[in-house]
């Protein structure tokens, strides 16, 4: 690696466009975003930066939005708890199959990943809706079992716009990105450890629960903070699953935005958001740092 | 079905066991399910678009020949092309920067660089929002293509770091002996880098800039704080769409887009395969 002394107007001429493109079109936006977190509308159109705290004081303590931030992070727990039990067998599974079988079953969990967001939580309208293929099914089921005859005709559940939606939309979402940390340090694993402990007495649930599960944390907490990130912060899922009943902080900010016009606090929850996914990543950094230290 | 019954082998052979085999099934069934529905009802002849009616593709020509739509489209096509070529060769000069040279607070620099790939989508689709809201030289009303450059704009800051990344990887198996060696021989340094590293880290480029093209054809969240009435884009259209109905016309259009991006993405996997290294 060359010191950029030594060929300083090759260093400049790689350096200077993205930094340039990164310090326009991305920081300076973020630095306004960050000022009018502390500034006041000071008529419909014009908003002044003052240096108040008074709308991270309305985030945190108005009881209304109080209630979507909690509601964003336990839907968000919740859902992250639901993608883990189903993606670990998955990864399981995948560490274990032949080289082939592997392949083609990586390939499926990534796919997901390059198909639109958007036409991904479109496809769950088209299942969850009153007359959707959910409750196509359960009324099919009723009505070959006769069961409208007993209970009168069949009543189709109400399964979208609301917090059940959301959480199902979220799983559905992020579940692949679940699998490939996963995968990655069951791949990891010395499978000769299992042995030894299947070897020396221990059970099928005993091994997996103080042996499996112990050697693949790093995976696991890789996986969890992966996807929790990008779900405490989505917007489309609530906003097409959950409509007014499941609002996340996601839809709250965008409203500021788009129709409230109250940039300064849209800007304050987008920062407060902002916050809490640097600290995750912290987390993250500092967890992976002691794993490392106890390594050496 | 002689797998389900076939004897569960050693006591490591978890994936001959048939109950976690039928297990992961039925996840990649709920997984698939959906989307496969999507395009299959996208043929549908039901304007319900609940019941099977019969074969037809009279939707992709209503949604072809949906003016707003089809504009969309082409907005999508013109951003994505023009972000695609910016994004790469700012993002392979950044990927270079990071490969080739030592530099104070070269870390921060990193941390920096991967910045928009790990901010909240929602908080830098405000922030596109704020910033093109105060900036003037971005206006809305300038003839087409020139009023989408502030979409344009934002999705190169949110693609070429993914393109630096990839092209870093890429790079990172580069042996420099060959470029001693080419410069030994007396090539210029402009020389040995279009012959002699420009060749190997191509397949890295390539794939790089398909990612942008997907990243950008396919992003929602950004677009929409930034695009103004008269700038659609396809997956903002769609999304109009969405709220107002379900119906079999906005099946063909994500079609159509899911199409378009699984062949991108599996031409990029291709390239970057381990086979084709060389």
């Amino acid at each position: 690696m060359d010191h950029w002394r030594d060929h300083k107007l090759a260093f400049w001429v790689f350096a200077i466009p993205g930094t340039a493109w990164l310090v326009v079109f991305f920081l300076a936006p973020l630095a306004i975003v960050w000022a009018l977190s502390f500034g006041e509308n000071i008529s419909i159109t014009q908003t002044r930066v003052t240096g108040t705290l008074e709308n991270y004081g309305r985030a945190l303590l108005t009881p209304v939005y109080l209630q979507v931030i909690w509601k964003s992070v336990w839907l968000s727990a919740l859902a992250t708890a639901g993608c883990l039990l189903i993606a670990y067998p998955v990864a399981f599974l995948i560490s274990f199959v032949g080289a082939r079988w592997k392949m083609i079953l990586l390939a499926a969990i990534i796919l997901p990943f390059w198909i639109n967001l958007l036409i991904r939580t479109y496809a769950l309208i088209a299942v969850f809706r009153t007359r959707g293929f959910v409750n196509f099914g359960l009324e099919w089921v009723y009505e070959t079992l006769f069961l409208d005859r007993l209970f009168g005709p069949f009543q189709p559940l109400e399964l979208l716009y609301n917090n059940f939606a959301v959480g199902a939309g979220l799983i559905y979402v992020f579940m692949p990105f679940m699998v490939l940390p996963l995968y990655a340090s069951i791949e990891r694993l010395d499978k000769s450890l299992l042995e030894a402990s299947l070897d020396l007495g221990a059970g099928q649930f005993t091994t997996f629960w103080r042996v499996t599960v112990p050697l693949t944390m790093p995976g696991i907490v890789s996986g969890i903070i992966l996807v929790f990130i990008p779900m405490l912060g989505s917007f489309l899922i609530p906003d097409l699953l959950g409509g007014t009943n499941a609002q996340m902080i996601g839809n709250v900010i965008e409203r500021q935005f788009k129709s409230a016009n109250d940039y300064p606090f849209g800007a304050a929850l987008s920062f407060l958001l902002m916050y809490a996914t640097f600290a995750a990543l912290a987390l993250r950094a500092y967890a992976a740092g002691r794993r490392s230290a106890a390594q050496v | 079905m002689g797998w389900l019954r076939a004897p569960a082998g050693g006591p490591l052979d978890y994936h001959r066991r048939w109950w976690l085999r039928a297990y992961v099934g039925l996840v990649f069934l709920l997984l698939y399910a959906p989307i496969v529905t999507l395009v299959v009802f996208s043929f549908n002849d039901s304007k319900r678009n609940i019941v099977w009616r019969g074969f037809t593709t009279k939707y992709y020509w209503k949604a072809w020949n949906n003016d707003s739509l089809f504009e969309a489209f082409t907005n999508s096509l013109m951003i994505a092309g023009v972000s695609t070529a910016i994004s790469t060769v700012i993002g392979t000069m950044v990927a270079m920067l990071l490969w080739r040279f030592r530099f104070p607070l070269k870390s921060a620099y990193e941390g920096l660089v991967a910045l928009p790939i790990v901010v909240p989508e929602i908080c830098m689709g405000v922030a596109m929002l704020a910033f093109f809201s105060r900036v003037t030289g971005f206006p809305t009303d300038w003839p087409w293509p020139f009023n989408l450059s502030a979409i344009t704009a934002a999705h190169i800051a949110f693609s070429f770091p993914f393109v630096a990344v990839v092209v870093r990887a890429r790079l990172i198996g580069f042996n420099r002996e060959l470029e001693e060696a080419s410069r030994d021989l007396g090539a210029s340094e402009w020389q040995t880098f279009w012959n002699v590293i420009f060749p190997y880290m191509r397949p890295g480029v390539v794939a790089g800039a398909l990612l942008a093209f997907t990243l950008s054809l396919d992003d929602f969240v950004v677009t929409f704080f930034t695009s103004g009435p008269d700038t659609l884009t396809f997956p903002v259209k769609v999304y109009s769409m969405v709220r107002f109905s379900v119906t079999p016309e906005v099946n063909a259009a994500s079609t159509v887009l899911i199409a378009i991006t699984i062949a991108l993405t599996v031409l990029a996997m291709r390239l970057q395969s381990p086979a084709r290294v060389g």
